[in-house]
Formats: structure tokens, C-alpha cells, sequence
């Protein structure tokens, strides 16, 4: 007799099929860990000006206010980097969807977008007001882009899905520039954010935007359980006596939360949120339980490198986060594509 | 073999009747198309005569013509032969250059959403057009062929991924690329010394504002070549359309299917690199003239509604706004994107009709 109820055993297989060797649960927790302290590390010391390691605890040390400009940028890339990879494993599972992104299924430019409006036609300013209205328009952009891609015989399949935001997503951009154009003042200050940067942001914006980033981790952790029953299939998991619409909402909020306040205090990146999940499920599998913690741990990491691999890439200008992540995560999209190709 | 017609038994369906029958339907099509084709160059010329004549500044058509006669009225001479001609005639090269291009994809390709402007072949042009002109300080022609090695770039690349599949995988590669163009762009952007709101609206959005006669000049004699070569190269076009297989069976060999793929990323190249991609067009182009012709594919009518589309947009876009002068790519941006959702919505039309075994 087989069992009714999924063993850990079972669900960790579910979804990716055929087991593979995967590191031990200890050696991933060190290399995550050993990567983490190490990005930030290299994000203090490495830059247009290299420091010396001294400066970073010597407060008497003539570099030292660099170390603080740029303790505030690593805080926000891990803050933001968290929230993207966790945002990305949560769509995935929820969509079970290879290609779910923030960015690629256009929440991130409805957050724009709503931002925009807010600035431009209603004169609101400040991360009180911001934050509200990126995550509205998140959460519009995300149940259009479902609702659109839903209709139609084959149902929300992950090709649909994906030219479905980046539809929304040109179509919201045009929008954008329109509104942007109308007021120069809010084009001017909008110009590095709209690429997607960590940079020249005070603590204060970091501390409006923790609260909500705290509860979407919260949320997004507690419903890891929720995320391996739906994996098993909407027929199996109200067979389990889950309510799926009501998990399905669950971890919506959670993705709203998470990348309307990244997109908020970062600006729009994009692949973060793709990527992560990919290379952490090779890492520690598809059990969501593993996944969602490591693909917090991962986004981070993936955020602060690739802000400080920017800032010295091509001098002497800074490379912004949000184009560093798409030089990243483009290759992968593609090797995803050519992989899954089959299914889609 | 003998074609059966409802009629009265006394007069007897001869031969020569049923062929005339037969060559009436036949010819239905084609005269339908060529209807359409007047229609629309009708709707072109009042599109390009709205866009010389009213507006905020309006000329009379005996003035257009002793301006365009080389006579110097004050004011009006500058505004026409410096702002409303070139533009209105920008307007046209490029929707014409997008449109057949954005044609000659999606029929090739088989499907409607594989348009340049959605597989990043337009942004591929566009990211590489500024990259010469921001980074290396070009000017004229060597632009041009920047843009079309951009253009060739992506398109090589979006093959590459996607192999012989020219549907979904071609579109999520090419959607993929896209977001890369666009993040180039952006970059190319955050190293110019001043923050140009012109250079920046032209590259990301495609704008007709402001461009030299000399650059209107180069793009008309890329079209006067691309034109006759692709009218020659799309002789097959409905063998092509068949799909590979089909199409070889009936002698039209892929060197021939290349080609012309070839020369719709040139023609979307240099209408980017004069007018940078304005979104859109291309994507949309195609359908429209296809419903307007009764399904069926046709290249010329293609242009002629890109031009349209082109023209209207950038008269939106000028003045439909009090005291906001859209570009072009944002008008086009903002209703075409809801266009594409629809398409989306409506299901069937998004499968390619061909569902290939991988």
C-alpha cells in the first residue's frame, strides 16, 4: 500500500524528478554562508578606491567614512537580493513555472508604473507614499498577467505567462515615459533608479522598507509547506484538505510584498529572481522548505557581487545592479529556454 | 472534370463558362488586395497630408506648395522644410521599412508574436547604433551598419537558442534578448557626460523628432534597394509560408527563406538606426493588413499600414497631449501593448498553428 500522505522523501522528489547527489545539508549551509560573508566583505572593500581591511573597524582610520557610504549600499543589495531570490523561488513554485521572475512577468513594472503615477500626476514623494503604491501596482500587474495568460484553452502555461509580462511590461514602460516626460524633475531623479541600483540611498529608505520585507520573508517561510503540497497538483493537494486558492493568496501576498518593496527601494531588477532559484534547487532540491531559505541567502549574495563587480567593471563608471544582473541572468534564461524547451 | 453550377437546366454549363467561373474566384483575391492597396495609400496620403498641414501650425496647401517650390515664406518655410516635412516623411520610410519587415518575420516564422520589435532585434539595432554613436563617436552611415550588425547579432543569436523551433522558444529567447538590448541601452545611457531626455527617447522609444535630411536621405536609398530586393526575394512568400517542409517539396529551398529573414533584419536595421525602434510597428503591421486582406499575407499592404501607423502616432503624439510632445514609440508603445494582450487573450491565434514534435 502506498501512502496517502507525501513523505518528505516524496515531495523533495515531486517536482524535479530523478534524484541527483546533492551536497549534505551542513556543507550548503557553510557554502552559503562562507559566500555571504565573502560578498560582503568584497563589497566594503572593493570599489573605485580599494581599501585596506583596517579601515573597516578602525573608526579613526582617514577611509573609514567610505567604509560607511558603502556599508549602506551592501545592506541594501543584501535587503533587496534577499527579498528578489525569495520573491523568484515563490513564483516559481507558485506557477510552477521555470521562467517566473519578478521582472519578466511584469510585477516589477507594475510597481513602476504606480510610482510614477503617484509621482507625477497626485505630487506624493517619500517611501511612506511609494511603497503603498508599488505594491498595488505589483499586485495588479501580477493577477493581469495571470488573469490574461489564464484565458484561452491551455490554460496559464509558462510561455504564455512570460510573453504576457513582457507585453504588460512594454506597454507599462511606454506609459512610464509618457507620464515622465510631462515632468523633467521627476525624469531627472528617476534616471539611475529606473536601471536598477543599490547606490546613493540614505538608511532611511532601508528602514521604511524593512518592516514589509520582514513580514513577506515571514510569510513566504511559513508557506513553504503550502508551496510543496501545491507542487503535487490542485487535485492532490485539496485531497490533502489544503484550501489552494487561499494558499495560492498566501503566498501572492508574500510575492507582492517582497518585490514591491525591493522594486521600491532598488528600482526594477530583473533575473534576480530567475536565477537564484535555479542554481539553489541544484544545490539543495525542490523541497520548498530548503529552498526558499537558501534562495534568500543566494539573491543576496547574487545582489551584492554583482553591485560590486559594477563598480569596477568597466571604470570609471559604475555598472548599476540592474544591468549586472541581466548580463548574468540572460545566459541563464536562455540555457533554461533550450533546456525546458521541450516542455513548453 | 466539370464544376456544377445552380442554374436553369436549359442552358447547359458550357466549358468556357465554368473557366470563367473559376477565373472570376481566382481573381477575387487579387482584386480585393488591389482595393486595398488604393484604400490605403489614400489613407496614407491624408495621413501625411495631416501630419504637413494642421497641427498647432497650420499651412495651406497653395503655401505647402510654393514652400516645397522653393519659395521662402517667413516662419512657415522653416517649420515645414525643418520640422513637419522631414518628420512626415521619416514617418513614412520607417513604418514602411518596419512594416514589411515585421511582415516578412512573422509570415517566415509562422507566428504573429515573432515580430522583430518583440524578439529584440530592433533593440539589438537600436543598442548598437548608440553604443557607436554615444561610445565611439560616429555619425552617418557607419551607424547604420552598426545597427544592422546589432540587429544580425540578436537574430543569429534568437536562432541559435531557439534551433528549429520557430515558436515559443523563439519568442522567450528573443523576449530574453530584449531585456539584454534594453539593459545595453540603458548602460550606454548612464556613461554619456549629459543626460540627453532626445538621445534617450530615440533609442529606447523610437522617435521621428529632429532627424537630419541627410540621415532621411540614407534611409530612403537603403529602402530603394531592401524594397525591389525583397518584392523580388518574396516572389515564394506564400511557399514559405507553408513551413520548411512544405515549401521545399514545392522547390523553394531554405537558401530563399534565409534571404529573406535577411532582409527583413536589414530593413528593421536601418529604419532603427534612423528613427531608433519605435514600438510596435512591426509587431503590428502584419496582422492588421492580413485582416484587412481577408487572411491572407501581404507584404506592400504591411508597409503601407506601418506608415500609417507611424504618421497617426507621431500626430498623436504631437498634439493630442496639450503641451506634451509624445515621441512616436510611446504612442505606439501605449496602444500597442494592450493590442498584443488581446492577441494573447484570445488564445488559438497565439499557438503556432504548427505544433512541432522536439
Amino acid at each position: 500500500m502506498t501512502a496517502l500522505v507525501p513523505t518528505r522523501d516524496d515531495v523533495s522528489r515531486a517536482p524535479g524528478g530523478g534524484q541527483r547527489r546533492r551536497p549534505a545539508l551542513p556543507v550548503s549551509v557553510a557554502i552559503s554562508v562562507v559566500a555571504l560573508a565573502g560578498a560582503g566583505a568584497l563589497s566594503l572593500l572593493v570599489g573605485a578606491r580599494a581599501l585596506p581591511l583596517e579601515a573597516v573597524w578602525d573608526a579613526a582610520h582617514p577611509l573609514h567614512p567610505v567604509v560607511e557610504a558603502r556599508l549602506d549600499r551592501t545592506v541594501l543589495g543584501l535587503a533587496v537580493g534577499a527579498a528578489l531570490g525569495l520573491a523568484g523561488a515563490l513564483m516559481q513554485g507558485l506557477t510552477r513555472n521555470p521562467l517566473a521572475d519578478p521582472g519578466i512577468l511584469g510585477v516589477n513594472a507594475g510597481a513602476t508604473f504606480a510610482m510614477v503615477v503617484g509621482m507625477t500626476a497626485f505630487g506624493l514623494s517619500g517611501m511612506g507614499a511609494f511603497l503603498p503604491l508599488a505594491f498595488l501596482g505589483a499586485a495588479v500587474a501580477a493577477a493581469a498577467v495571470h488573469g490574461i495568460a489564464s484565458l484561452g484553452r491551455d490554460g496559464a502555461t509558462p510561455m504564455k505567462l512570460a510573453i504576457t509580462g513582457a507585453a504588460l511590461s512594454a506597454g507599462l514602460a511606454s506609459w512610464t515615459t509618457g507620464l515622465l516626460l510631462a515632468d523633467r524633475k521627476t525624469m531627472e531623479s528617476f534616471r539611475f533608479w529606473q536601471v536598477g541600483t543599490v547606490a546613493g540611498r540614505g538608511t532611511d529608505v532601508l528602514l521604511a522598507g524593512l518592516p514589509f520585507l520582514v513580514l513577506g520573508a515571514l510569510l513566504a517561510l511559513a508557506g513553504a509547506r503550502l508551496l510543496n503540497t501545491l507542487a503535487l497538483g490542485d487535485d492532490l493537494a485539496r485531497g490533502l484538505g489544503r484550501h489552494t486558492t487561499r494558499d495560492r493568496l498566501v503566498i501572492a501576498v508574500a510575492i507582492v510584498l517582497l518585490a514591491g518593496t525591493a522594486t521600491a527601494l532598488a528600482g526594477p531588477i530583473a533575473f534576480v529572481g530567475l536565477v537564484v532559484p535555479h542554481v539553489v534547487r541544484a544545490l539543495v532540491g525542490p523541497d520548498h522548505r530548503r529552498l526558499l531559505p537558501f534562495s534568500m541567502l543566494g539573491g543576496a549574495v547574487l545582489v551584492v557581487v554583482a553591485d560590486t563587480v559594477g563598480r569596477v567593471v568597466l571604470p570609471p563608471s559604475e555598472v548599476q545592479v540592474g544591468i549586472m544582473a541581466a548580463a548574468v541572468g540572460v545566459p541563464v534564461f536562455l540555457a533554461l529556454i533550450r533546456r525546458t524547451g521541450r516542455a513548453l | 472534370m466539370t464544376v456544377t453550377v445552380d442554374r436553369p437546366a436549359t442552358t447547359e454549363p458550357t466549358a468556357q463558362h465554368a473557366l470563367d467561373v473559376v477565373r472570376r474566384a481566382r481573381r477575387a483575391p487579387l482584386r480585393h488586395h488591389r482595393r486595398l492597396l488604393t484604400g490605403l495609400v489614400l489613407a496614407l496620403v491624408g495621413a501625411f497630408a495631416a501630419r504637413v498641414l494642421l497641427g498647432d501650425f497650420t499651412v495651406t496647401v497653395p503655401d505647402f506648395v510654393r514652400i516645397l517650390g522653393g519659395e521662402q515664406i517667413p516662419g512657415a518655410t522653416y517649420i515645414v522644410m525643418e520640422s513637419k516635412l522631414p518628420r512626415a516623411v521619416l514617418a513614412v520610410l520607417v513604418g514602411v521599412a518596419f512594416g514589411v519587415g515585421g511582415a516578412i518575420f512573422q509570415t517566415t516564422l509562422r507566428n504573429p508574436l515573432a515580430s522583430p520589435d518583440i524578439v529584440g532585434v530592433s533593440l539589438g539595432a537600436s543598442a548598437a547604433a548608440i553604443s557607436a554613436i554615444a561610445l565611439a563617436g560616429w555619425t552617418g552611415w557607419p551607424v547604420s551598419a552598426a545597427a544592422i550588425l546589432g540587429a544580425l547579432a540578436v537574430a543569429l543569436t534568437v536562432r541559435a537558442v531557439a534551433g528549429d523551433h520557430g515558436g515559443f522558444r523563439l519568442v522567450l529567447a528573443g523576449i530574453g534578448l530584449a531585456a539584454a538590448m534594453q539593459s545595453v541601452i540603458q548602460y550606454v545611457f548612464t556613461r554619456v557626460d549629459e543626460y540627453d531626455v532626445q538621445l534617450v527617447l530615440r533609442w529606447l522609444t523610437g522617435s521621428v523628432n529632429g532627424v537630419a535630411w541627410q540621415a532621411i536621405g540614407l534611409l530612403a536609398l537603403a529602402l530603394a534597394v531592401l524594397l525591389p530586393a525583397t518584392a523580388w526575394a518574396a516572389r515564394s512568400l506564400r511557399a514559405t509560408e507553408l513551413g520548411d517542409d512544405a515549401a521545399a517539396g514545392l522547390g523553394v529551398g531554405r537558401g530563399r527563406t534565409d534571404l529573406l529573414m535577411l532582409l527583413g533584419v536589414l530593413l528593421v536595421a536601418v529604419g532603427v538606426a534612423a528613427a531608433g525602434p519605435v514600438a510596435f510597428v512591426a509587431f503590428l503591421s502584419g496582422p492588421i493588413a492580413r485582416a484587412l486582406n481577408r487572411g491572407r499575407t501581404t507584404l506592400p499592404a504591411a508597409g503601407l499600414v506601418g506608415a500609417v501607423i507611424v504618421l497617426a502616432g507621431d500626430y498623436a503624439g504631437a498634439y493630442a497631449f496639450a503641451d506634451l510632445n509624445l515621441p512616436v514609440g510611446v504612442v505606439t508603445g501605449a496602444f500597442g501593448a494592450p493590442f498584443l494582450l488581446w492577441l494573447l487573450a484570445r488564445g488559438p491565434l497565439t499557438g503556432h498553428r504548427r505544433r512541432r514534435a522536439a
